[in-house]
């Protein structure tokens, strides 16, 4: 496994409070690590009143509290840049917070009314129905990302077989709860929304919940997963 | 409480936006043209923060439940009335109890806000008033409709003279209808990517205010740009200002309800001190484009927010008798 220590990290300014630090453009479980680890850290520094941390696959948004308009100009992206650049200058796997994340496992009535597209990927995999379910629920998938929709966890670790491609015609309501593989990513849809990702099961667990002011969201960046097929389903 | 009599085109509920939860796909809203807000807000003694009314095009119609301050900022609308009176912008008017407020239409620009003293008093939904209209999320998931009864804060009590004082804000530093708009932009991360037409064209060229924009985003009509050749990217975080370059084209600058991440080229970013005017940009709006450095946008924001610092502490003063 490489090492976080050779891993370069650039630094784009993106609003006035904020900078963008890509680790790569890579779809990849390590690197996404990284990002956690790097997310983690710079959390935990509390003295850079950093208001907004917002992971992605192999990037994160990092965006600091503007100062009420007083009389001193606030420090501009180089000196952010600089704290960064050396509070993440040894970043190790090891160390960091993130190494022991919180595990959620997500019982799944495969197919079903709403799995509707569980045979399709079948086909598509040249799986029979049983050896889909069975390598869905195999990993232990990786939070890379949460986006799209308030929270819509982007996870990583699907077995090749069952990359999918999305579905030609979107759907315009996919339901709350519904499982589905769009293309190497799998995820859960948390409240109805357009979709064109394939439907595969669904969960009675509910993955948002907006009053809910301390954990909106099940599901949180850089958690794992695992999908647990459901007694009588499919 | 305000009763909505007719609700105009699309009226919702906004603050300065919902904070701290964008790593969990939840946007931060908030209103469209800040500043203007924050003033409508000041000038009837509220927190610049407090949650209005954000009106776009054609503004509503309501009945306040209780004696009232109002004020009204943003783009002219000059058909306003309270009670048959007209209601003038950029100034606190007290308003009695059972008054209709007809705001009618704008004359130029896109968004106006209506303030009332004590704010506009629903519990906030994740640290926030606001409405993300895209997301369906907020103390109210959508815009306000006819039959709504929005609770009011705590009266606020200004200085008597108040009412009769002939005075308001000038409006020119925080509204400007002018066409083209020229919006200051920086470089993004595959600006160098453009081809050499669409390059100058960036900020040679006139753009237009597509229909189709709205709080998500503003689409920039009439000149194509295209990549040298296509960029494959991961899906990462987006902040308002960003600009967009889907493969059909036309270039999409992000508002204030962009979806937390997206994956489309980034040719360029509206500097933060010119996301007020581009809020202003109604359909067909002309814009143009052109390069500012990060150190300048910097400096034009920091002044920008020293201004409006300096005036909500002056009008604040003014409202209790201060000056």
């Amino acid at each position: 496994m490489e090492s976080y220590r050779t891993m370069e990290i650039s630094y784009e300014p993106m609003s006035a409070s904020a900078l963008l630090l890509r680790f790569g453009q890579r779809m990849d479980a390590t690197v996404n690590a990284a990002v956690h680890a790097a997310a983690a850290r710079i959390r935990a520094a509390s003295h850079l009143a950093i208001r907004e941390l917002v992971p992605a696959y192999a990037s994160l948004l990092v965006r600091w509290h503007m100062p009420a308009a007083g009389f001193q100009a606030p420090p501009r992206h180089a000196w952010w840049e600089a704290q960064l650049r050396e509070l993440l200058r040894d970043l190790d796997r090891q160390a960091e917070p993130s190494a022991t994340p919180r595990t959620h496992r997500i019982q799944v009535n495969y197919g079903g009314e709403v799995g509707a597209d569980l045979e399709q990927v079948a086909r598509h995999a040249n799986l029979s129905v049983d050896e889909v379910i069975a390598r869905h629920t195999a990993p232990e998938y990786q939070v890379a990302m949460i986006g799209f929709a308030p929270g819509f966890a982007y996870l990583l670790g699907l077995d090749e077989a069952l990359h999918t491609p999305r579905r030609e015609a979107p759907r315009t309501r996919v339901p709350a709860g519904a499982v589905a593989i769009g293309g190497a990513q799998t995820g859960v849809y948390p409240s109805e929304l357009p979709g064109g990702w394939q439907l595969i099961g669904h969960t009675d667990t509910r993955l948002f919940d907006p009053a809910d002011s301390e954990r909106p969201c099940l599901l949180a960046p850089g958690d794992r997963v695992r999908f647990v097929a459901k007694e009588g389903g499919a | 409480m305000i009763k909505v009599i007719k609700p105009g085109l699309l009226t919702s509920l906004q603050d300065m936006g919902r904070e701290g939860y964008a790593h969990l796909g939840i946007g931060a809203a908030g209103a469209a043209d800040a500043p203007c807000a924050r003033l409508a807000n000041t000038l009837v003694g509220n927190r610049p923060e407090a949650c209005v009314l954000e009106l776009s095009l054609q503004g509503p119609q309501l009945q306040l439940q209780r004696d009232a301050w109002v004020a009204l900022c943003g783009a002219p609308m000059p058909q306003a009335r309270h009670d048959k009176q007209p209601l003038p912008m950029w100034r606190p008017v007290r308003v009695r109890a059972g008054a209709s407020l007809d705001l009618g239409g704008m004359a130029a620009g896109c968004r106006a806000y209506l303030a009332v003293d004590g704010g506009i008093d629903v519990p906030p939904l994740l640290g926030s008033r606001s409405t993300d209209l895209n997301a369906r999320l907020g103390p109210l998931e959508q815009a306000i409709k006819a039959g709504d009864e929005l609770p009011l804060g705590p009266p606020v009590e200004l200085h008597p003279d108040t009412e009769s004082l002939e005075w308001s804000l000038d409006p020119s530093p925080w509204f400007d209808a002018s066409q083209p708009v020229v919006l200051r932009v920086l470089a993004g991360s595959h600006t160098t990517m453009l081809d050499d037409a669409s390059r100058r064209a960036l900020t040679e060229a006139t753009f237009q205010v597509g229909t189709d924009s709205n709080r998500v985003g503003v689409r920039l009509l009439d000149v194509p740009l295209m990549l040298r050749e296509p960029v494959e990217m991961l899906s990462e975080a987006s902040v308002p200002g960003v600009i967009q370059l889907p493969p059909g084209g036309e270039p999409i600058v992000l508002m204030t309800e962009h979806p937390v991440t997206g994956g489309y080229p980034r040719i360029g970013k509206v500097a933060d001190v010119d996301l007020p005017r581009l809020a202003q940009c109604r359909p067909g709006h002309r814009v143009r484009l052109t390069w500012i450095h990060p150190d300048a946008a910097f400096s034009a924001l920091h002044e920008q927010r020293r201004m409006l610092g300096k005036l909500e502490g002056d009008i604040a003063r003014r409202l209790t008798g201060e000056a």
